[in-house]
């Protein structure tokens, strides 16, 4: 049985609201499957798995705060993956079993402490004194028994806990010896490919929390496409007018800054594009704050430009440089990256025309501004030379159908087309 | 040492000083041939003299307004207020006068002056006869407000305050009178104003009180150790200034504290100790700081289960007190 605790997101972060759960009681889970989101006044944020196994019990219910460290689900661990270390497994626990009698109940002690957690109404309160001991002396003090109110770490408690602290230490270090167990039969697990040959790159950070992402998208949201082609000319012939001038004031007018624009305009008009799916409702935002796409060499963030609806086309400019320097040298924060509720991708910028763009969960959809291209056309049988563009869209079709997406891109479309080419004032 | 009630132990020090210094003198309404209406001047007068122990008219501007006269022209009056309501018509002279004068004439004048009140409920004397007003002048700098919880103490800081050189209130609780009674040190004895004194160790919790409730802590404290814990209880002696100092090292070994007051709740004495506790001993709370004191609700009321109902007694601190330790 393995304790999935909530775990900490962010500096200063410290405590999260489990805003839904991603498994039931029974469910099996594999390591890195998400397991819940978690809302924090930073960040919303999965918590995956940490072991394969079956979900026994969830210990915190939708909508409840809890502190960093407390224990949110219990996992039954798949025991039968290799008989070899199932042994280990319980030659571990059996000493445990001989430790709990020598050092006189306190394993016991702690198992009923972590129900008494589970059944506690608003998680684990501690007092100011504790709280300072605890960080003075180094504590979990998931570790200490409490005897107060609610099962409540006194003050009294952790002091004889200190007095006491040898043998609690050795407690941890059984429950650590099993861990590494654990991740032995983790790592011995993808035997069929381990004898090709390769340089190996280790999925960690970025990449890691992309790849979740990603996954958790395709998983969860039912995606549908569509595309449009936008006649960009006008687009081009403003932005060219107006580059140079503002090269000047230091600002790079990109043609991706006026899809943004165009795109916030448009969600004004259709703001259920602007929302989120949340099982039983859906969450429309007041706010309109546009995620894009940065990469760098090989990472890609998707910072926020935020209350864009509030922006000019320069403010627009302004701040996806800005985002951009950020995102090119790392230094993007996480508070730069939360809040999105509708992401814009240029795609265009490396020659793409068309590609299915995977939604940034929990958005509702993601619009791709493809390459600009000149290309014969039709106006009124004649034909011209015009700037073509394709927009695609993938939408979440649970929120979102088709109609109410055509005419989303449709609106896009003719604010694009609609452009005055010889407008003075950005 | 000699056995002495609450009340003889004021006559006492006031018998001592009297004896010692031709300085001071007693004035208040009865307090000469009747020896004061809870007897507590009794004899005094026939010792002493007319001139040194004075019945007053029935105004109690005058008896302040007089003691502050003669104690800026080096006197050391005593006066007494009947019962502590009535010490609201001086409030003008207390508060205006008796506490600024240092002040105002930037420390060419004193006013070494007392004034003694009996205050505090339990005793089916209604408003007028039962309140407690401490918190009226627990706020004014240049006062200080003394509130003895033991015949000792009574003694002892009664006569410090006569010999302090600016005004001291000295409030006694009434039902403590003939209720307390204990050895008191004959002859020369003094407890210094402006320090706490600690009536009962323990390292559960800490209780802080003042006056008659001291004893009802004490008592429920003995219950409590039946429950397995030990209550520390404070008794704070001057209430103003307070003993910040006094506060802080009684509440910081346990981190659990009681206050109790026999004051209405809100606004009393207890709000300011609560104030400075959470300022000052923030790290090493264990728990909410607690209160337990008097409804707010005009006066003590008369019907005797109502009297009971307003008034803070063993039963209601026991209960407060095991919920601190159980938290």
């Amino acid at each position: 049985m393995e304790i999935i605790k909530m775990p900490k997101l962010g500096e200063s972060v410290h405590e999260g609201t489990i805003e839904e759960w991603l498994v039931q009681v029974g469910d099996a889970v594999s390591e890195y499957d998400p397991l819940c989101e978690v809302l924090t006044d930073k960040v919303t944020a999965e918590v995956p798995s940490l072991y394969d196994g079956v979900v026994k019990e969830i210990l915190v219910e939708k909508g409840e705060t809890v502190s960093v460290g407390t224990p949110i689900l219990k996992i039954e661990t798949d025991d039968n993956t290799s008989n070899g270390e199932d042994t280990k497994i319980e030659e571990v626990e059996d000493k445990r079993e001989q430790t709990k009698e020598s050092v006189s109940s306190s394993a016991q002690d702690k198992k009923e402490r972590r129900q008494t957690d589970a059944s506690k109404p608003s998680g684990m309160r501690i007092s100011p004194v504790v709280m300072r001991l605890a960080s003075e002396n180094n504590i979990d003090l998931n570790d200490v028994k409490g005897t107060g109110a609610l099962g409540r770490v006194t003050k009294k408690d952790i002091e004889k806990f200190i007095a006491s602290g040898g043998s609690n230490k050795k407690q941890v270090q059984e429950t650590k010896a099993e861990e590494r167990v654990i991740d032995n039969v983790q790592v011995e697990a993808p035997k069929e490919v381990s004898h090709l040959k390769g340089s190996r790159i280790s999925v960690t950070g970025v990449r890691k929390a992309i790849a979740n992402k990603m996954t958790q998208s395709v998983n969860e949201i039912p995606h549908a496409w569509l595309m449009m082609e936008v006649d960009a000319t006008n687009l081009v012939a403003l932005r060219n007018k107006h580059k140079e001038n503002f090269k000047k004031q230091g600002v790079n007018l990109t043609y991706f800054t006026f899809f943004i624009d165009a795109v916030t305009k448009a969600l004004q008009e259709y703001p259920i594009l602007n929302s989120t799916w949340q099982g039983d409702e859906i969450l429309v935002h007041d706010d309109i704050n546009i995620s894009i796409a940065v990469a760098s060499d090989d990472n890609l963030y998707v910072p926020v430009i935020k209350d864009a609806d509030r922006l000019s086309i320069k403010g627009i400019a302004e701040e996806v440089g800005t985002l951009a320097t950020l995102g090119r040298s790392n230094k993007l924060t996480q508070s730069h990256m939360s809040g999105g509720t509708f992401t814009v991708n240029n795609t265009g910028a490396f020659g793409s025309v068309q590609s299915m763009g995977i939604i940034n969960h929990p958005q509702a959809a993601i619009l791709q501004v493809e390459s600009i291209i000149k290309k014969p056309v039709f106006i009124n049988d004649m034909l011209a030379a015009r700037h073509m563009v394709n927009l695609c869209m993938s939408i979440d079709h649970r929120i979102l159908d088709g109609l109410v997406a055509g005419k989303f891109l449709s609106r896009v479309k003719e604010l694009i087309e609609n452009i005055d080419p010889n407008q003075s004032n950005l | 040492m000699a056995k002495m009630t609450y009340l003889e132990a004021i006559r006492d020090a006031l018998d001592y000083e009297m004896g010692k210094d031709n300085d001071v003198f007693v004035l208040g309404e009865d307090v000469g041939k009747k020896g004061g209406v809870f007897k507590v001047t009794d004899g005094l007068q026939e010792k002493y003299g007319v001139k040194r122990v004075l019945d007053t008219p029935l105004a109690e501007s005058l008896i302040a307004g007089t003691a502050i006269g003669a104690a800026m022209m080096g006197k050391r009056p005593v006066g007494e207020i009947q019962f502590a309501e009535y010490i609201l018509p001086a409030t003008n002279q207390i508060l205006s006068e008796a506490a600024k004068i240092r002040y105002r004439s930037n420390g060419d004048w004193n006013c070494p002056m007392v004034i003694r009140s009996p205050f505090g409920g339990g005793i089916h004397g209604a408003l007028y006869h039962s309140q407690s007003i401490e918190s009226v002048f627990a706020s004014t700098p240049g006062l200080k407000v003394v509130i003895p919880s033991s015949p000792s103490d009574a003694k002892g800081l009664l006569i410090s305050a006569i010999r302090d050189n600016d005004p001291v209130l000295f409030f006694e609780h009434k039902k403590a009178y003939r209720f307390l009674r204990e050895d008191v040190p004959e002859g020369e004895y003094t407890v210094p104003i402006g320090e706490v004194d600690v009536k009962r160790e323990g390292d559960d919790i800490t209780v802080i009180t003042y006056g008659l409730c001291v004893h009802m802590a004490i008592e429920a404290a003995e219950r409590l150790k039946d429950d397995g814990y030990e209550a520390k209880i404070v008794d704070l002696r001057t209430i103003y200034p307070l003993d910040k100092e006094g506060i802080m090292k009684s509440v910081k070994n346990t981190g659990k504290v009681l206050l109790i007051t026999e004051d209405n709740l809100e606004g009393s004495v207890m709000s300011e100790v609560s104030a400075i506790i959470s300022e000052e001993c923030f790290y090493d709370l264990d728990a909410p700081i607690m209160r337990l004191a008097g409804p707010d609700v005009p006066a003590m009321p008369y019907a005797p289960p109502m009297e009971d109902f307003f008034m803070v007694n063993p039963d209601k601190i026991y209960n407060k007190m095991k919920e601190l330790a159980e938290h």
